[in-house]
């Protein structure tokens, strides 16, 4: 039976992985995912975890192990962060395109220069175009559902792609909450083992990772592209039967008094906890303000985005990523293009708020909602705001 | 000794293996030392191998998609990462073992990558799995630059060798380096194997590898590799070349077994550096003095392994 505990998030996602009895965990240490390894390596060298742990000297290393680990036919994870993620670029868009199933979880956090260690989303951002399926959690239960959901969505044989885990950094990694935890029979119920359709076996030698010559090159990245758009079927079906059998219900975009809302905070991660209390002040003074929170960013769930947008007039997004250069932040970007030439689309204004760390608060979705509604009456200039920047 | 090969018997010219795991028709250059090599370590390890390539020659020549040269599961993910690929297919196969998941059959594990995949931009990766100790073997095809990008130098190109990125002028004499000891590197490790070898000596070479591939835990094979098409040298010369590089002590051939250097080939009356540079493009501007230089390098170089293997 599921048990509810008090429980630090980055070890609900640990003990996700362990309920998924993964073969194989690689790791570096990057500050905040490190509690998510430093407790599964504990797993694993007290016997709760039978899986190699790999302590390797690089998060390059760590994405290049489990690249082999998965070629081999083994359930594989790691997490990552920032600089790390970074680092590992090069090589996540390789297992993408080889269709190998990963699964990592990333704790976001900002990118130097100057160094910070805490949360925002531009490590993910970069990552935007890995071709991994990937999910944004609000809360603990989300991380730690979405941790197993993950595994079944990566290594079903129709999807065959790896697939992240988002949560915030610090402010979901190293918060306790009380958790719903799942127990070995209700996981085993749920997550089947991984059968992979092809693995590196002398019995059955095969080539992975050849040259792609300019007369399949465009090929292997079109199949990509279409397996990545095809698995959302899957995704969303690994989450209907999530909740037949656990009773969360979870959907590739989450609404929030927004039917009536003629203005939309738009957000990702954990933020949306505090957005939504701010959308209650705010229709407490009798505006129609609501909320639309992202969970699936990859593939990206344009139809129900447009459904939930509803007949919304503004949509105020927020971006926790500032793009030097850029038109305006990557969330505002998709949804620029999701509604483009859509007739009666809303007017979309890009905000970029709560970087390396800064606190976005009631206050700056207030201001976000203001900001937008001001800009709705008249042409704005500027493609994005950045909020709450210190003048002096 | 190690263990696993103190009953070793070898390969001699009258039990060499049939059977070719890398198969004819790869698109290698004419001449290619390297792929030659290549042919004689897929005998010496049979089938029953995963093998992990780094980005190189000997990945593009033997991989272009629909086709593969590969007879025995072959994985490619990156330049600099061959060894951190095959950690993770040597771990992931002993959690599945140890689990039941895939049967309890002993397979072997290579990484391969030429000399720039192995001592520069792969070296942490390289470094990292032999400290884990990772029960793999790692060969390095050295043909002492970067070959299949248009010949640039890497830290495996010889002193004074010209290339596209360590030309000769008026104020360079080629590469200025000294070749990075990867070997020495690796022995640094303190893994149970470390040897290198030449296509030149073919038997020496497969055993190598075959050994390698039998004692548990990490162990590293660095073959020595004539390029004809980086080098400026007659294809048909090849075999002569890497011979010419053992007999003038410029690539001297040895074996280190947990610490224990071993000569394998003892050079007591060596040929001059100048008979191995002639019929070389990548040497030709080499002034009298700067081969003078090379020659004393290469024979303290020789006599230190000399006196290690006596020592040790």
């Amino acid at each position: 039976m599921a048990k509810r505990v008090g429980i630090e998030v980055s070890i609900a996602v640990a003990e996700a992985v362990k309920l998924a009895d993964v073969d194989l965990v690689a790791a570096y240490p990057i500050t905040p995912q490190t509690h998510i390894v430093e407790h599964l390596s504990e797993d694993v060298a007290n016997g709760k975890l039978d899986a190699e742990f790999v302590p390797v000297e690089s998060e390059h290393s760590a994405m290049s192990c489990c690249c082999g680990s998965s070629a081999a036919g083994a359930r594989t994870f790691t997490a990552s962060s920032s600089q790390g993620l970074s680092l590992m670029s090069e090589i996540l868009y390789i297992p993408s395109t080889m269709r190998l199933p990963i699964v990592m979880v990333v704790a976001n956090r900002a990118l130097s220069a100057p160094i910070s260690i805490w949360n925002d989303h531009q490590d993910i951002m970069v990552q935007r175009d890995i071709g991994w399926i990937q999910t944004f959690a609000e809360n603990g239960q989300e991380a730690f559902d979405l941790t197993l959901h993950a595994f079944r969505v990566a290594e079903d044989r129709r999807v065959s792609l790896p697939m992240i885990v988002n949560i915030d950094g610090f402010t979901l990694s190293h918060v306790i909450e009380p958790i719903e935890i799942l127990d070995q029979e209700e996981v085993n119920r749920y997550l089947p083992p991984f059968k992979p359709r092809y693995r590196l076996d002398p019995k059955k030698p095969i080539t992975m990772g050849p040259v792609g010559i300019p007369e399949v090159y465009t090929e292997a990245k079109v199949a990509h592209d279409q397996a990545l758009k095809a698995s959302k079927k899957v995704i969303l079906k690994a989450w209907d039967e999530f909740a037949e059998l656990f009773g969360r219900r979870y959907q590739p975009v989450e609404t929030y008094r927004s039917e009536d809302a003629e203005t939309l905070l738009v957000t990702m991660g954990s933020i949306s906890e505090t957005a939504m209390t701010a959308v209650d002040a705010m229709r407490e003074k009798g505006q129609k303000v609501g909320l639309v929170r992202i969970r699936l960013w990859r593939p990206f769930p344009a139809q129900e985005f447009r459904k939930a947008a509803g007949k919304a007039k503004v949509l105020a997004v927020i971006d926790r990523c500032l793009p030097p250069g850029a038109p305006c932040g990557p969330v505002g970007e998709d949804l620029r293009a999701v509604f483009y030439k859509v007739p009666g689309a809303p007017k979309i204004f890009s905000f970029v708020a709560g970087l390396g760390g800064r606190d976005v608060t009631v206050e700056t979705f207030e201001e976000i909602v203001e900001k937008a509604q001001a800009k709705a009456r008249k042409r704005p200039r500027e493609l994005y705001e950045v909020i709450g920047v210190r003048e002096k | 000794m190690i263990p696993e090969l103190e009953k070793f018997k070898g390969f001699t010219v009258k039990n060499l293996p049939k059977d070719e795991p890398l198969a004819p028709g790869h698109r290698a250059c004419q001449g290619c030392g390297e792929v030659l090599a290549l042919r004689m370590v897929m005998k010496a390890l049979g089938r029953n191998v995963i093998v992990c390539s780094a980005t190189g020659c000997m990945e593009i020549i033997t991989s272009p998609y629909p086709q593969t040269a590969w007879r025995v599961p072959w994985l490619h993910i990156a330049f600099e990462n061959a060894a951190a690929v095959a950690s993770g297919v040597e771990a992931a196969r002993k959690a599945m073992a140890r689990k039941g998941k895939i049967p309890k059959r002993h397979v072997d594990i290579m990484a391969l990558g030429g000399d720039g995949a192995t001592g520069d931009i792969g070296l942490q990766a390289l470094s990292g799995a032999m400290e884990r100790g990772h029960d793999f073997l790692y060969v390095c095809v050295d043909n002492e630059a970067y070959m299949n990008t248009g010949v640039q130098r890497s830290g495996c190109t010889p002193y004074g060798a010209m290339t596209t990125t360590s030309p000769p002028g008026t104020e360079s004499f080629g590469q200025y380096t000294w070749k990075k000891n990867i070997p020495a590197i690796a022995a640094a490790h303190g893994i149970p194997y470390v040897a290198t070898a030449s296509p030149a000596y073919f038997l020496d070479l497969m055993n190598k590898v075959k050994k390698a591939a039998l004692v548990k835990g990490p162990a590293y094979v660095h073959i020595f590799s004539p390029c004809p098409t980086g080098w400026g040298s007659a294809g048909e010369r090849s075999v002569e070349f890497a011979k010419l590089a053992v007999d003038t002590r410029i690539f001297p051939l040895y074996e280190v077994i947990e610490g224990k250097y071993i000569l394998s080939r003892k050079i007591s009356k060596p040929k001059p550096v100048t008979e191995y540079f002639k019929g070389q493009r990548r040497f030709r501007h080499l002034k009298d003095d700067q081969i003078a230089y090379i020659q004393r390098r290469v024979d303290a170089e020789y006599e230190r392994i000399a006196r290690l293997a006596e020592v040790s």
